[in-house]
């Protein structure tokens, strides 16, 4: 609890350094993933190829990667550029494989019903296809967040800032409250994080909430299924002539 | 008006969905094309707004062929109506019945007074605005899907059994509706399905379809009933399974009744 209170700005700096190298890599996983997700989804012989080389690129070890990258990219080996690219590399691989089943599990009349008011293509897209997918591409944005807040803390071994590098340095000084608080905090950040993804959802998407009719007539009345509303019951009322 | 000059339609895989079918859908009918599933009348509703394309020959609306019109615009001026209601879950019962005034430029207002003109056309409480489709009965998304249908007030209205998935009581009502409405607004109507009662009880023109969407028989309701044209249509009405047979029986009262197959009265016969 001491070592805490006296290393506060320390642990806000870590904190930040974290939070700045994780969150860049969330978002650009993100962006990166809806097209690539699109191609898998609509192109039938991409899907293979691309769902198969994102999930290669998961199995990709990290520390070997946090070497050869800066090899790669041009960039000094502490630079914590590397750490994001490394990281929206993961992030792509679990991304992608969630935007092309969101996509794949639109309900067909909904896309039908939205081409046939007369949607244009990218507009269809945009305000029908893509918030469809959403509840599905937020779960797998959620797993994303939490795992390279996670990964994250691997960059203190080739001494990057983060949270990681608390536990390093705690692991090395012996000082256990410090490798604690570095735990602690990243599992802290991660859900949190994980819990503004939910809430951000609730906002965005408030349908997806809304429990169908029938699964609201299931748990409240098994076996009934003539629970009609009140408009239709007062229709069915006034109709007292039959076609003839 | 609506018309079918010698359009063929043959899939990818070889399917003949629509072989050399002809046929004029008059301005402000109720045309009904019924027959079995397969029979190729969905096909043919959807060469109307372009979601198909014929193989051969064209299609028209008011003697403009379609192929040579944006696919786009033509659909937001021709009203659809789909099975399962094929609204949007995640826009509610407003924003699903402003969606074409909307895509049309309708500011956001205007539009929210029209889905509301809209929901009251077609017996809507207003309340229901703003719940999403998944929170509806049945009936009710298929009043929002006929309602969405018509705020653009488009000249013609395709309708793709629109009323299959209803129980039959919000079924008799939903058709009922849909008959006042046509009345009231004197749009032209394309109805499909497979149902020969619901083709009967709306229909100022049925065209019942066999495979191909061969023309089995047109005509008005009355001329199914009293001629009809082959052993097909006469079993597809159930003709000779004594479905559509009542008998005449005269009451104590010297009324005459009239019974159907079952001996259950149908109705008294006015003179």
């Amino acid at each position: 609890m001491r070592w805490i209170l006296d290393n506060l700005p320390l642990i806000a700096d870590r904190l930040w350094a974290h939070v700045a190298t994780s969150l860049p890599a969330i978002v650009l996983a993100l962006l990166i993933s809806l097209p690539l997700g699109w191609l898998a989804h609509r192109y039938r012989p991409l899907n293979g190829p691309l769902l198969t080389g994102a999930g290669l690129m998961y199995a990709l070890p990290s520390l070997p990667l946090f070497i050869v990258l800066p090899v790669l990219i041009g960039t000094g080996v502490r630079d914590a550029v590397n750490v994001v690219v490394a990281l929206t590399l993961y992030g792509v691989a679990l991304m992608v494989r969630s935007v092309a089943d969101g996509l794949d599990g639109i309900p067909p009349e909904a896309r039908n019903a939205a081409t046939a008011l007369g949607y244009r293509p990218l507009r269809r897209f945009l305000a029908v296809d893509l918030p469809l997918a959403g509840p599905v591409i937020l779960s797998g944005l959620r797993v994303v967040a939490v795992s390279t807040v996670s990964l994250c803390t691997v960059g203190a071994v080739l001494g990057i800032p983060s949270l990681g590098m608390l536990f390093t340095d705690g692991f090395q000084r012996g000082i256990l409250a410090q490798i604690l608080t570095g735990i602690v905090l990243t599992v802290a950040l991660a859900l949190a994080l994980d819990r503004l993804l939910v809430l951000a959802g609730r906002l965005l998407m408030p349908w997806a909430r809304t429990p169908s009719r029938r699964a609201v007539r299931r748990s409240h009345r098994p076996g009934r299924s003539d629970q009609t509303d009140q408009t239709d019951q007062t229709d069915q009322a006034g109709q007292s002539v039959m076609p003839s | 008006m609506i018309s079918y000059g010698s359009v063929t339609k043959r899939f990818r895989d070889g399917t003949v969905a629509v072989n050399n079918f002809s046929l004029s859908v008059p301005r402000g009918s109720l045309t009904v094309l019924a027959g079995s599933s397969g029979c190729g009348k969905t096909t043919l509703m959807r060469m109307v707004n372009r979601m198909v394309d014929p193989s051969e020959g064209q299609v028209a609306v008011d003697g403009q062929d379609v192929a040579g019109q944006d696919p786009v615009a033509l659909r937001r001026r021709i009203g659809y109506v789909m099975q399962n209601s094929g609204l949007l879950p995640h826009r509610t019962v407003g924003q699903n019945i402003a969606t074409v005034p909307r895509l049309t430029g309708m500011d956001r207002s205007a539009a929210r007074r029209k889905a509301a003109d809209m929901m009251d056309l077609v017996g809507l409480a207003p309340e229901l605005a703003n719940r999403y489709p998944a929170q509806l009965s049945g009936g009710q998304q298929q009043r929002v899907g006929v309602a969405r249908g018509l705020a653009a007030d488009p000249e013609i209205l395709l309708m793709d059994e629109p009323f299959g998935a209803v129980d039959p009581l919000v079924r008799a009502d939903l058709q009922r509706q849909l008959v006042d409405l046509h009345h009231q607004l004197g749009t032209t109507i394309l109805f499909v399905t497979h149902d020969m009662d619901e083709a009967l009880t709306l229909g100022d023109h049925i065209v019942l379809l066999q495979a191909g969407a061969r023309i089995a028989q047109q005509g008005t309701p009355k001329d199914f009933v009293s001629a009809p044209a082959s052993d097909f249509v006469r079993d597809f009405l159930g003709l000779d399974r004594g479905q559509r047979t009542l008998h005449r029986e005269t009451a104590a009262d010297g009324s005459v009744l009239l019974l159907d197959p079952h001996g259950r009265p149908a109705g008294v016969l006015a003179e």
